[in-house]
């Protein structure tokens, strides 16, 4: 659409399963007339052949001949509605218009505000009870959220969080963790194709001033501070951010049980390691929430028995090759690490790092990595360009040290541990102090 | 007859949409240069190629041009002042 703009016609091709996506998003961004012409899914792993017979095909969304499609597309000239572009504003209501309780829930679920789960209404005694969980005004802008970054954000105020926190059922000490989450900016609810889906983790003392677990259980079902602020967090993105809808604004083939609430608090008074938010240079006195994006895999084991540097070996390198995981372990678990001599976090990430290898061909091969990181690598961005010279059979590591994070969790009733996909970036802890 | 309750939208704020017009269209695609934009979506290499070819078979007066971004997904400034430089159109793809 930049290209437009700058007195360049063009044209864009995307696959049909996204036709309602590419044409909701230009007409967002203020250019619905903006020519699109469409082939069949998949586009990836299907041989040029195919691809020629794309172009040589039809449209399955105009029913037209591509290529007609594309010639018309940069040449035809343009008509009144094309010169107008489109100018409109959008806003939200403050309250809905009165109806009963099953009136509402029904309302709520035909507009996707939910996880389809029941929730507790919103209503403006029980907001205005939430809203006493925080010092900060109600108009207040906490963050801003969209599905995907060529959409358009959506502002999240106090209320706005404190809305979908009465919904998640939080009670109002959540809130600061709540708001902590959305002013994080980074949607619950990406519409990736990939099904991402966020894990968060809490720590400092709000842990245990509003009754988190780390303990048995802290990554189920069973605590109502981690169960409530992990679906209020999910339910402030898909509202927040203008909806997570298959087909418009959420693309996931697969779904990820993880969006329906992924948060729990780090044992670090059991840990025998710095907490996570120490390491990213907060005090041990602060509260925060830290986001670990992905979730598209998980894998588990117990130990460290004998043979557990073949089991981390593999386990990191059966997930994707360019999420990094989050490990999550016991503290039975990472007590007997430090027995072995990892007395630090850092150390066993710095090990796992060097040691989680694969063949050069193998980590190209990965649709992600051909996607994101071999443009970098291209362009001689490092570590990514060493990796592209390497012969196909050298071994290369996946990550860096840095992307492999550790938090100690779990109620010391079995030696387990997880890892699970999760990018995380320094930019992804949040004070939660800040919105007391 | 139920209560009636009144409720809060749970939805955030939107930004307001402000109309852009599209670039005037050239009468022909002869003897102008038309920039194919690979997104870098995996296979959109080949996607592109294939285009390329297609023009030299069909349109051979077309003078096309395959271009790539730095990055997937993340605006080039380099490769669109390229663009509007001296291009006269541009096709991009396959970026979904």
């Amino acid at each position: 659409m930049a290209l437009e703009q700058a007195g360049v016609p063009s044209v864009a091709v995307h696959t049909h399963v996204f036709a309602r996506l590419a044409q909701s998003t230009a007409r967002a961004a203020g250019m619905p007339r903006t020519r699109q012409c469409f082939v069949p899914q998949p586009v990836v792993d299907v041989s040029a052949e195919t691809l020629r017979g794309y172009i040589e095909g039809t449209d399955p969304v105009s029913k037209k001949p591509f290529m007609q499609g594309i010639v018309e597309g940069l040449t035809k000239p343009l008509d009144d509605e094309d010169l107008k572009g489109l100018s409109f504003e959008r806003s939200t209501p403050r309250l809905l218009a009165p109806a009963s309780e099953d009136d509402l829930q029904r309302l709520f679920i035909e507009n996707n505000w939910t996880d389809f789960m029941p929730v507790i209404l919103p209503t403006e005694e029980r907001v205005a009870a939430m809203l006493k969980g925080t010092s900060h005004p109600p108009d207040k802008v906490v963050g801003r959220m969209r599905p995907t970054n060529f959409r358009e954000a959506w502002e999240l105020t106090v209320e706005k969080v404190a809305v979908n926190a009465v919904m998640a059922g939080c009670k109002p000490e959540y809130l600061p963790v709540v708001l902590a989450h959305a002013a994080s900016n980074i949607s619950a609810r990406s519409s990736s194709t990939t099904s991402l889906a966020m894990n968060t983790v809490v720590n400092g003392p709000i842990r245990n001033e509003i009754g988190m677990s780390s303990g048995i259980g802290a990554m189920g079902p069973y605590n109502h501070a981690n169960v409530t602020i992990g679906r209020a967090y999910n339910l402030l993105s898909i509202n927040g951010q203008g909806g997570s809808v298959p087909g418009d604004t959420y693309m996931g083939t697969l779904g990820n049980a993880y969006n329906y609430s992924a948060t729990f608090a780090e044992a670090e008074e059991r840990s025998p390691w710095q907490p996570f938010h120490v390491q990213q240079g907060f005090k041990p006195t602060d509260s925060t929430v830290s986001i670990f994006f992905g979730g598209r895999y998980t894998s588990s084991g117990f130990g460290p028995r004998d043979t557990w540097k073949e089991k981390f070996v593999r386990c990191i390198t059966a997930g994707d090759h360019n999420q990094p995981p989050l490990i999550v372990m016991d503290p039975l678990v990472a007590r007997l690490f430090v027995e072995l001599g990892f007395d630090t976090k850092e150390k066993l990430s710095a090990w796992c790092a060097e040691n989680a290898v694969m063949p050069a061909r193998e980590y190209w091969d990965d649709q992600w990595v051909q996607t994101l990181t071999l443009p970098l690598a291209v362009a001689g961005v490092e570590p990514h360009a060493s990796k592209l010279k390497a012969p196909p059979d050298q071994l290369v590591p996946l990550y860096e040290p840095h992307e492999i994070s550790i938090v100690v969790v779990g109620g010391e009733t079995q030696g387990a541990f997880r890892m699970i996909g999760g990018r995380y970036t320094k930019a992804a802890t949040v004070s939660v102090d800040a919105w007391r | 007859m139920p209560e009636l309750l009144t409720v809060h939208d749970p939805r955030g704020y939107p930004p307001k949409v402000t109309g852009k017009r599209l670039a005037a269209r050239p009468d022909s695609l002869n003897g102008k240069n038309l920039y194919l934009v690979d997104c870098l979506f995996d296979n959109s290499e080949v996607f592109m190629d294939q285009l390329q070819r297609w023009f030299a078979t069909h349109l051979p007066a077309v003078n096309t041009k395959v271009i790539k971004p730095r990055e997937s997904w993340v605006d080039d400034p380099e490769m669109r002042a390229k663009i509007e430089a001296d291009g006269d159109a541009a096709i991009l793809g396959v970026g979904l």
